[in-house]
């Protein structure tokens, strides 16, 4: 259960002057490539936001121009307006919020009772639950599509937020069944001698261990339900119901594209998740590092 | 629930039982999830691909016609399917490989390394619909980055969306972009890999190079095996960039399958015929995970036998 740091700390201290000496020149070899590569990555993003700040006359010019002159910080009030954004922000945070919670409720208990749980089936049970994960939304896209349809649900939020109420997800269920496995069995045992029920052992001392794995799971669901275009785009036909991830595709427009508003636009859409992620980010690289990913 | 609920439906129940009935009272959401939401719509799915459906009239029985017109009469199926495939037979690999290196790039311990890991994850948090935006504007032919980067080579870059012969390959640059999601599956491999078998490879003799392909590489199949059937899985199912980008154009040549199942079922609402579209991607689906998995045992390496 090494997590990076303690394996950093525990390197004996005695070979670091060995390593150091040695490591002076792959490390020197490594930074280079992993800058490189970073600048190729990181590019598209400058792209993005310098053409977001540029005069509407100044986007199409050769050479490209980094640094807008001037700068044009009304262009994010404009794709604010046009976007009809804060609507927009308003049910995709709904959505997203909602189905967070749904998720990480149905997922966690899941997992747990596949990890420390013993009743008849279990295992065949969980290999279905990985099996789901190959099986193509598509096939069951028509038939949900009428379900939600019957149920009078077309153009609302719902068939967006519901389906994250059962199970939360075959991912997320295999992701913190790793991790309750990884945790020692003697917990269990002791809260038992207490009387615990086992939705209290759950609740009250595994979870609140599990926050590294609940943390990736959280990222990892924000981001999907945030950046979600084909749940929307199928169920949601008004603008007042619109999301922010169709609303920027809508935004676009079929003809002559002004990319300084759009770019605009984008960014505003695109940030929430590159936030979440940096407030989670210590939970979320050990949570997927430290659950081990290993079938 | 109360607690107190809960204690009275367990008096009187052993412990072994209280923990049979919360073993599935605790996946019960899951249980009913995919009743509702699997199972049923499967077996629908299945009797619509045999019906002639349009969702303003009651289903109509036609056999395997529907079938019938896929294989014999429907040039744009044979098109779609080529698109996917070859699409998915260039972005998996390429986007595996490019995963892998960046993942053993950021296993180093160089400074400023959660910087780089940052840099290299940003993009996959993008969804479809501002990844695509970025990609389109950079691939604008005429004040595109991309084009105005090749014209200082003297190169005059080529129309990307708008031609027929790079849409594609624009698109699969465009998927290389997102490795990251790829990427943090292979370090979380990587560190799982135990210290002592480097060094002990390094007692032996093993240079960097017998290194990699005799520890890391077996220590990583099971990772390897994860992210290829997800990638194939994936790549196969590739809707919202060609739906935003191209529209399937030009000329159908980023028609890609999951867009023409989209096209039939929500433009031209031939819900049965779409249907059948999902039926026959879940087929092709199944074999090729299939073959994947009949095939791991000679590739893929599992430590000792105890951890099934």
């Amino acid at each position: 259960m090494a997590t990076e740091a303690g394996v950093i700390v525990s390197r004996p201290a005695q070979t670091k002057t060995y390593r150091s000496k040695r490591r002076i020149l792959p490390t020197i070899f490594f930074s280079v490539l992993l800058i490189a590569g970073s600048v190729v990555f990181i590019l598209p993003f400058m792209w993005m936001l310098s053409t977001s700040l540029k005069e509407s006359g100044r986007v199409f010019m050769y050479p490209p121009q980094w640094i807008p002159e001037p700068i044009i910080w009304e262009n994010y009030t404009t794709a604010l307006r046009v976007m009809n954004f804060p609507v927009l922000l308003k049910n995709t945070v709904l959505i997203t919020s909602l189905s967070m919670v749904g998720a990480i409720a149905t997922s966690s208990l899941a997992a747990y009772s596949f990890a420390r749980l013993r009743f008849p089936g279990r295992d065949v049970i969980f290999i279905i639950v990985l099996a789901t994960m190959m099986l193509p939304s598509w096939v069951t896209l028509i038939p949900v599509y009428i379900i939600f349809r019957e149920l009078g649900m077309i153009n609302t939020l719902w068939p967006l937020i519901i389906p994250s109420f059962f199970g939360g997800g075959a991912f997320n269920i295999f992701l913190l069944r790793q991790f309750f496995m990884t945790l020692p069995f003697e917990l269990d045992d002791a809260a038992k001698i207490d009387g615990c029920s086992n939705f209290r052992i759950f609740w009250n001392i595994l979870l609140p261990l599990c926050k590294p794995a609940l943390g990736a799971i959280a990222v990892f669901q924000f981001v999907a339900h945030w950046n979600d275009f084909f749940g929307p785009l199928i169920y949601l036909h008004s603008s007042e119901k619109m999301t922010l991830a169709v609303g920027l595709y809508r935004f676009k427009g079929p003809f002559s594209v002004e990319w300084n508003y759009l770019m605009a636009a984008t960014v505003m859409v695109a940030i929430a998740p590159i936030v979440v992620y940096f407030l989670a980010q210590r939970y979320f690289i050990e949570g997927v590092v430290m659950s081990g990913m290993k079938a | 629930m109360s607690m107190v609920a809960q204690t009275r439906t367990y008096r009187g129940m052993t412990a072994t039982t209280r923990e049979k009935v919360d073993g599935y009272l605790f996946i019960l959401p899951w249980i009913l999830g995919f009743l509702i939401f699997t199972i049923g719509p499967m077996i629908a799915s299945l009797y619509f691909s045999f019906t002639d459906y349009s969702l303003l009239e009651a289903s109509k029985w036609v056999g395997l016609d529907n079938y019938t017109k896929l294989f014999t009469n429907d040039p744009k199926f044979g098109i779609s399917l080529s698109v996917t495939f070859r699409y998915a037979l260039v972005s998996v690999p390429l986007g595996l490989v490019l995963a892998l290196l960046v993942a053993m790039l950021l296993n180093q311990k160089v400074p400023g390394i959660r910087f780089y890991r940052t840099a290299f994850y940003l993009p996959s948090l993008l969804g479809g619909v501002a990844l695509t935006l970025i990609w389109m504007w950079i691939f604008s032919p005429a004040y595109g980055l991309l084009n105005s980067f090749l014209r200082l080579f003297g190169v005059e870059g080529p129309l990307w969306f708008q031609s027929q012969v790079w849409a594609l390959p624009g698109l699969i640059i465009m998927s290389l972009w997102g490795v990251g999601a790829r990427m943090i599956i292979f370090l979380a491999g990587l560190q799982n890999i135990p210290d002592h078998l480097y060094e002990a490879a390094e007692m032996d003799g093993a240079g960097t190079t017998r290194r990699f392909w005799h520890v890391t590489i077996p220590m990583l199949t099971p990772t390897i095996f994860f992210n290829l059937i997800m990638g194939v899985i994936g790549s196969l199912q590739t809707f919202a960039q060609a739906f935003i980008a191209t529209s399937g154009g030009p000329n159908n040549a980023t028609l890609f399958y999951a867009l023409y199942l989209y096209q039939n079922a929500f433009q031209y609402f031939e819900m049965g015929y779409a249907s059948a579209l999902a039926w026959i991607l879940f087929a092709v689906i199944l074999v090729l995970t299939l073959v994947v998995i009949r095939s791991s045992p000679m590739w893929v390496f599992y430590e000792g036998t105890l951890r099934k």
